[in-house]
């Protein structure tokens, strides 16, 4: 294995970024035909910090996540690209060499907490056995370090409820124990899919206050994927927009969500109603449903959907796939889209109808809030 | 009625109609049952413990909460698929809670229900046709020969091919097959639409589809809804009125203005604040939110008095003595809180003490008569109290007794503070 850190250039900052995924195409032979899950994905995420995957079902948010945890088998799957996790390549990587990595330096939290745990096993169990997979500890050790995590997490009574089975829990209680599971053995980099979507807003407020607590002390970069632009306006320091298995739109996230630039995220901003929105404001959902991955359309993916094709001259979002290049707002913030004049469509044709006021607040706003960075 | 500050703003009549659905004192307990040879029952599940409310003509419910909070149960109760342990529902005038499932056959075409889960709720061995259709042919709507005219009239409205009658579930996505689930509803031609959940199961960009789908068959039909869902914005869009429940009884129930904008109970405040909001990335970080401790209690064995005291910060003795009514506040705006108030403005001596003819140990005081009945009339009353008046009354009620232990500011928490 070679274990040289590379690319460190793209980002210009000083920390290497810890995961690297470059150019990945994940692939599905089936009965059906091949199914293109994902197709190019490339980014890069630094330790202490949050990438938020948005997308919906189907548009390749959880296999590009289950291919960093090294998931997916690799005998029924094509795989191609790389994906560098501390400078160590995954893509292709044997099971015993991934079974190291996977749990120790990734760790997932996955949507379902019920599904996710063993029923016949107590959820202190569930946990030694995490942390003795990768530490030479006795079960007693295992065991107190289970208690300590359960604590950590916020379990009252840590000591007492380390015995439970997963059914004596509540579904918040639950996640918050799949939580302390992933989190046993101080992984670098955390990925949670849709980690609150089965739970009621209280409860995910405390989960995502969670997540947030331990990031500062762990320092870990956090992957988070979710529909949810709420989840993901408070929570993530960038933004990647995912659709038909591509990314479509990547970038920090107040530049993304205050002036997106690709008409998807417009369709995905447009289409949910806000707490203090306008409610005689009907709302503008996106026209048609998902692509089949099977057969994806020729060109942009979402040109069968997108209101907005017809200012692109000579239908060349039928014909060619858009490259992801940068705006016209700076370097940082990239798209995949035909359209020459994103801005000014967004502001003069879509904002006035969202029901949801985004117009961008003041610059002095750009102080962020303290527990956002240490 | 011994309220003294009535205020005297009357509301004019709320367009003259009597509304489609009046539920009084709604309750539901389940049984638990040991287990062994002979299965005792002991205990009750308080799924739902005299919930009232009314749905007018053509207008629109919002039921939210948490899961386990009672909406489905109500939902389900009010569609007869379970019989209420007690309480009265009038349906158009007509006492429904009591019918048997005989007399009951007759209006279930009026009340019709919209399922969660558009993959369980269609029969996967049954054409769309078979599915929409059934209704009409069970309720004998058309004559067997124009069943199928029928059921591509249904499939027209609601946005599919109306060709596809003989088509199978399996073979729509998400979002159709919830439309199949609302041509079945809309079979009977209802008056009332009981849907659960209709659009949590699905995609994001497929759920304001099906929203602006449900807004225009009830604007076309004019069918009242009870829109149950957890969604907070989406329950905003949709309902005109909302009612808040915590662990099988209606907290708060307001028109949505006055709801989101200024809740005065404390869950109601919880609940709005928790809501990740796009608009904060504009500001980055997260917003200030009410942190609520703990988990809900069992239903089995809910807390004495208020059953949101245990999570409250707001709670003092009185809450664990005495229930808060459901007190009328405003025009159109209930709330069951021994300290209601706006976020940041709460009072600090209970409101209802001269509601319920107690002291501030919440002693019932000889000789107080209270009206208790008052307080589960379904719908708004002509005349309210508001809160300082209510407060007032109530002060002087406080009695040697004193206000429990004085609450200080670090017992109130700081909270969080809605923009």
């Amino acid at each position: 294995m070679t274990q040289t850190s590379t690319t460190t250039a793209d980002t210009g900052a000083g920390n290497a970024p810890y995961l690297v995924v470059d150019d990945l195409t994940v692939r599905f032979p089936t009965a059906d035909g091949l199914v293109q899950a994902v197709s190019n994905l490339s980014y890069t995420l630094e330790q202490g910090r949050t990438l938020g995957i948005v997308g919906e079902s189907g548009s390749g948010k959880s296999v590009s996540s289950m291919a960093v945890m090294g998931l997916h088998d690799y005998k029924r799957t094509q795989m191609s690209g790389s994906i560098r996790v501390g400078g160590k390549e995954i893509v292709g990587l044997s099971n015993d060499k991934m079974k190291e990595i996977r749990g120790a330096d990734v760790a997932m939290i996955f949507q379902d907490p019920l599904t996710s745990l063993h029923p016949f096993y107590s959820i202190g169990a569930q946990i030694s056995e995490a942390y003795r997979a990768h530490n030479d500890v006795s079960k007693s050790a295992a065991r107190t370090k289970a208690i300590e995590m359960l604590d950590r997490v916020g379990i009252p009574q840590a000591r007492s409820r380390v015995d439970d089975f997963p059914h004596q829990f509540s579904g918040g209680m639950r996640q918050r124990a799949m939580i302390a599971m992933s989190l046993v053995n101080d992984p670098k980099l955390l990925i949670a899919d849709e980690p609150t979507t089965a739970l009621d807003v209280t409860v995910q407020a405390q989960i995502l206050d969670l997540l947030q607590d331990l990031q500062r002390d762990f320092n870990s970069a956090i992957i988070i994927i979710t529909h949810d632009l709420g989840v993901v306006a408070e929570m993530a320091d960038e933004v990647l927009v995912m659709y038909g298995g591509r990314c479509v739109e990547h970038g920090p996230t107040k530049e993304l969500l205050t002036h997106p630039e690709m008409p998807y995220t417009w369709g995905l901003l447009s289409s949910v109603p806000d707490v203090d929105s306008d409610t005689s404001a009907r709302l503008i959902p996106i026209p048609g449903n998902p692509p089949s991955l099977l057969d994806p359309p020729a060109g942009c993916a979402f040109n069968p959907r997108c209101a907005h094709k017809d200012k692109v001259p000579g239908d060349l979002c039928a014909t060619e796939l858009p490259e992801l290049l940068p705006g016209a707002r700076g370097a940082g913030h990239l798209k995949r889209c035909h359209l020459a004049n994103p801005d000014q469509i967004y502001e003069r044709e879509v904002l006035p109808e969202i029901p949801l006021d985004l117009t961008p607040a003041t610059d002095d706003a750009d102080t962020i809030a303290p527990e956002n960075r240490d | 009625m011994t309220e003294p500050d009535v205020v005297p703003a009357r509301t004019p009549a709320e367009g003259g109609s009597t509304p489609i659905l009046e539920v009084t004192n709604l309750t539901k307990y389940f049984p638990v049952k040991s287990s062994g040879l002979v299965r005792r029952t002991i205990g009750q599940v308080q799924a739902v413990d005299g919930v009232s409310f009314s749905v007018k003509r053509g207008s629109s419910l919002g039921l939210v909460g948490e899961s386990g909070c009672g909406k489905s149960t109500t939902g389900r109760l009010i569609t007869r698929l379970y019989d209420p342990t007690s309480g009265s529902m009038k349906f158009d005038g007509r006492e429904i809670s009591t019918l048997s499932n005989k007399q009951m056959l007759p209006l279930r075409s009026e009340i019709q229900m919209i399922f969660q889960d558009p993959y369980s709720s269609l029969n996967p061995r049954h054409t769309v046709g078979t599915i929409v259709g059934t209704p009409l042919r069970v309720h004998k709507m058309v004559p067997e020969k124009q069943v199928l005219k029928r059921v591509q009239e249904l499939l027209e409205v609601v946005g599919l091919n109306p060709e596809h009658y003989n088509r199978y579930p399996n073979e729509f996505s998400g979002g159709q097959r919830q439309r199949i689930g609302i041509a079945r509803a809309l079979a009977l031609q209802p008056k009332l639409l009981v849907a659960d959940e209709p659009v949590s199961a699905l995609d994001v960009s497929i759920q304001a589809q099906v929203v602006n789908l449900l807004q225009d068959v009830q604007k076309q039909f004019d069918i009242a809804f009870l829109f149950i869902a957890h969604d907070l914005a989406v329950v905003r869009h949709f309902c005109p009125e909302v009612a808040v429940m915590y662990l099988g009884k209606v907290v708060e129930i307001a028109d949505r203005e006055t709801l989101y904008a200024r809740p005065h109970h404390p869950y109601t405040q919880a609940l709005l604040s928790a809501v990740p909001d796009v608009k904060q990335a504009a500001v980055g970080g997260r917003r200030e939110r009410i942190r609520l401790e703990g988990d809900v209690p069992s239903p089995i064995n809910p807390p004495s008095g208020c059953r949101f005291r245990t999570r409250c910060w707001m709670a003092q003795e009185i809450c664990a003595r005495q229930e808060p009514p459901l007190l009328q506040i405003g025009k159109s705006h209930k709330v069951a809180c021994h300290f209601a108030g706006e976020f940041g403005s709460m009072p600090t001596s209970p409101i209802t003490l001269n509601a319920l003819g107690v002291d501030g140990k919440g002693e019932p005081i000889a000789g107080a008569s209270t009206s208790v009945e008052d307080f589960q009339k379904p719908g708004y009353a002509d005349t309210w109290t508001d809160v300082a008046s209510h407060q007032a009354a109530s002060a002087s009620m406080v009695g040697e007794g004193g206000i429990g232990a004085g609450m200080t500011d670090e017992q109130r928490g700081e909270g969080g503070q809605r923009r």
